[in-house]
């Protein structure tokens, strides 16, 4: 085994290359950088949705609704995707990361690609919003931005699989990899796909911007950008996913049902999940119904089917682990018993949970080319991809950063009281756009409108004034969640500047001995879960029906 | 923490390693796949369709 320039880690005694926990930070520090600066652009957006207080004016709804979801939606979750990568590579694998050098050349590119379509936006001349569809044209420097930031995380995902190489030829590990770095590596096969789903549409629109292409069909942008709109969410489900994993084992000592089950689980998202982006054409009228329900239903329902694996695997996990410390009263002891105070476990716990009532079953329904009908490009799409992405990713990568600032920060956390309680502040705040954005969308309100209420318009669309209660409830849910992203920002970026170093004692309450390892539990008793996985499933089964019954209501046929 | 615990030796060395293990376990195999199936399925047949619309005269 080669030397190379490292630490040993007091808490769980793996080596520590100095070179990828310098990577680990700089990928946290900025990721959390941008979501702050995401964060305080979605507080706007909800705020200027909420007739009642309508903050902005068109054109800047429509700049910071843009910039919102370049920040959030992109720039935090794969600046923070990067640091998992070498996380899960390198340190779970007691190894030495491959060409740290590319490391810093991917990083530098995102940072500037992320700048630079971020100073575009501020310009105010590209405002095309996340998905930027053309023939809507934004200034060449945004699109050119993109196109840097993915090359950087495309070079990022190539040194984490040289790493698995190093790893292997080094002979840092034995057997096959640990779930958690088999997760981080689905989420980098999704990512290489993503990233060169962007590369194909985001060059030719730039050099459209430019005036040297004179048109781009916009069908086949859609079709293609939708690759890469879609997919990055995915490279976030099998990131988080993996992370339910990794805090799971780090702080009850918790290991898989099954390795085999699970890493099945990820291999349906290798084939499968980057296929459901097509749920996003379901009303296009230019492709075929064959297209759309093979890659949406059939496709779809096994990547599902990977998610219901790890959404019982996870908690029967955490029952398992608490059961064999002695929490085994009734079923539900090991989970009232359960580190509630540890905001990486909560964060965590409210994250599966969310995800998967929230934004899981919710994904169903809209992927079905039916029932889809009744919500398409409302506003209960934000409010599902707020409960997969907010909910789902943030409130997990937040619950992870709770485990970095000690682990590779070294740094003990400050305002631990106030840590206790942001993941409940931010998880019940975003819980409740999720859930308002979804009442408003099925009353009809349109996502991406300024005004609702039409004050300027010649034809109005009355809506209820249960739609116009489900906007207020939304932006009051947004400035609970913004507080909670507030406090998240503060705890954190104090604990690494003014955070006691936590020199060589051990971390109380940590251990990495069960996530760095290939192996499950043996003998599990999980009947608290399977009480859990049966409410799941009759609420999956009650709201996938009350939609057909729904349709039928708003489209009758007679 | 040691190598030998932070790995997990198989019980025997000479022992037939499954098909499906030998996959999970060739991370290159299953980057092949993870592009390949989303560029079938869901790009080249998705740009077919829309290719062969007919254009309006």
């Amino acid at each position: 085994m080669s030397d190379f320039n490292h630490r040993v880690c007091p808490a769980t005694g793996l080596r520590i290359h100095k070179s990828a926990e310098n990577l680990i930070k700089a990928n946290a520090v900025v990721a959390i950088v941008f979501l702050a600066v995401g964060g305080l652009f979605g507080l706007m957006v909800a705020l200027t949705r909420w007739p009642g207080v309508h903050l902005l004016p068109a054109d800047w709804f429509y700049l910071v609704l843009t910039g919102h979801g370049l920040d959030v939606l992109l720039v935090w979750i794969i600046f923070f995707e990067m640091a998992v990568l070498y996380f899960a590579s390198a340190i779970l694998l007691n190894s030495r990361l491959a060409g740290p050098r590319w490391g810093w050349a991917a990083f530098a590119l995102m940072l500037v690609g992320a700048i630079m379509t971020n100073v575009a936006v501020l310009q105010g001349n590209s405002s095309v919003m996340f998905t930027s569809y053309v023939p809507m044209q934004a200034a060449p420097h945004f699109y050119l931005g993109l196109v840097l930031f993915a090359v950087g995380a495309l070079i990022g995902c190539f040194v984490f699989f040289g790493t698995l190489v190093v790893a292997k030829q080094e002979k840092t590990y034995k057997g096959s990899i640990p779930l958690v770095t088999f997760g981080a590596m689905t989420a980098a096969i999704i990512a290489v796909f993503t990233i060169a789903s962007g590369a194909i549409i985001l060059v030719p629109t730039f050099l459209w911007s430019v005036g040297i292409i004179g048109n781009i069909d916009t069908l086949m942008y859609k079709t293609i950008w939708w690759a890469m709109g879609h997919s990055s969410q995915q490279i976030n489900v099998a990131a988080h996913v993996s992370l339910w994993y990794l805090i799971a084992a780090v702080v009850l000592g918790s290991k898989p049902l099954s390795e085999k089950v699970s890493r099945m689980a990820f291999l349906m998202y290798i084939l499968f999940l980057q296929l459901a982006s097509a749920h996003h054409l379901l009303v296009e009228p230019g492709i075929s119904s064959s297209w759309k329900i093979f890659n949406t239903s059939y496709a779809m329902y096994l990547a599902v089917l990977g998610s219901m694996i790890h959404g019982m695997s996870i908690p029967g996990a955490i029952e398992s682990a608490q059961r064999a410390r002695g929490f085994t009263n009734g079923l539900f002891e090991w989970l009232r018993k359960a580190p509630w105070g540890n905001p990486a476990f909560s964060g965590m716990f409210m994250s599966l949970v969310m995800f998967g009532f929230l934004g899981g079953i919710t994904g169903v329904v809209l992927g079905t080319e039916q029932i889809n009908l009744i919500m398409h490009n409302t506003l209960y799409v934000p409010g599902h991809f707020h409960a997969t992405v907010v909910a789902g990713t943030t409130l997990t990568f937040m619950a992870a950063t709770y485990l970095i600032v000690p682990l590779i920060f070294q740094r003990e956390l400050i305002m631990k009281g106030l840590a206790r309680w942001q993941p409940y502040l931010f998880g019940l705040g975003v819980m409740g756009i999720s859930v308002f954005m979804m009442g408003a969308g099925t009353l009809g309100v349109p996502r991406r409108v300024w005004d609702i209420t039409g004050a300027d318009a010649l034809i109005k669309y009355d809506y209820s004034g249960a739609a116009y209660l489900m906007m207020g409830l939304n932006g009051i849910s947004a400035i609970m969640a913004a507080l909670g992203g507030l406090l998240f920002v503060i705890i954190i970026v104090g604990s690494v500047l003014f955070g006691k170093r936590t020199g060589d004692k051990p971390l109380e309450g940590m251990t990495m001995t069960t996530a760095a390892n290939y192996g499950s539990d043996e003998h599990p008793k999980i009947p608290g879960t399977v009480v859990l996985v049966a409410i799941f499933f009759t609420a999956f089964i009650l709201y996938y029906f009350v939609n057909w019954k729904y349709l039928a209501e708003v489209w009758p046929l007679r | 923490m040691s190598d030998a615990e932070h790995s997990n030796p198989p019980d025997d060395e000479n022992e037939r390693i499954p098909a499906m293990q030998q996959l999970l376990d060739n991370p290159f195999l299953l980057l092949f796949l993870g592009v390949v199936m989303p560029t079938v399925f869901y790009l080249i047949w998705g740009i077919m369709e829309i290719i062969s619309i007919p254009i309006a005269k």
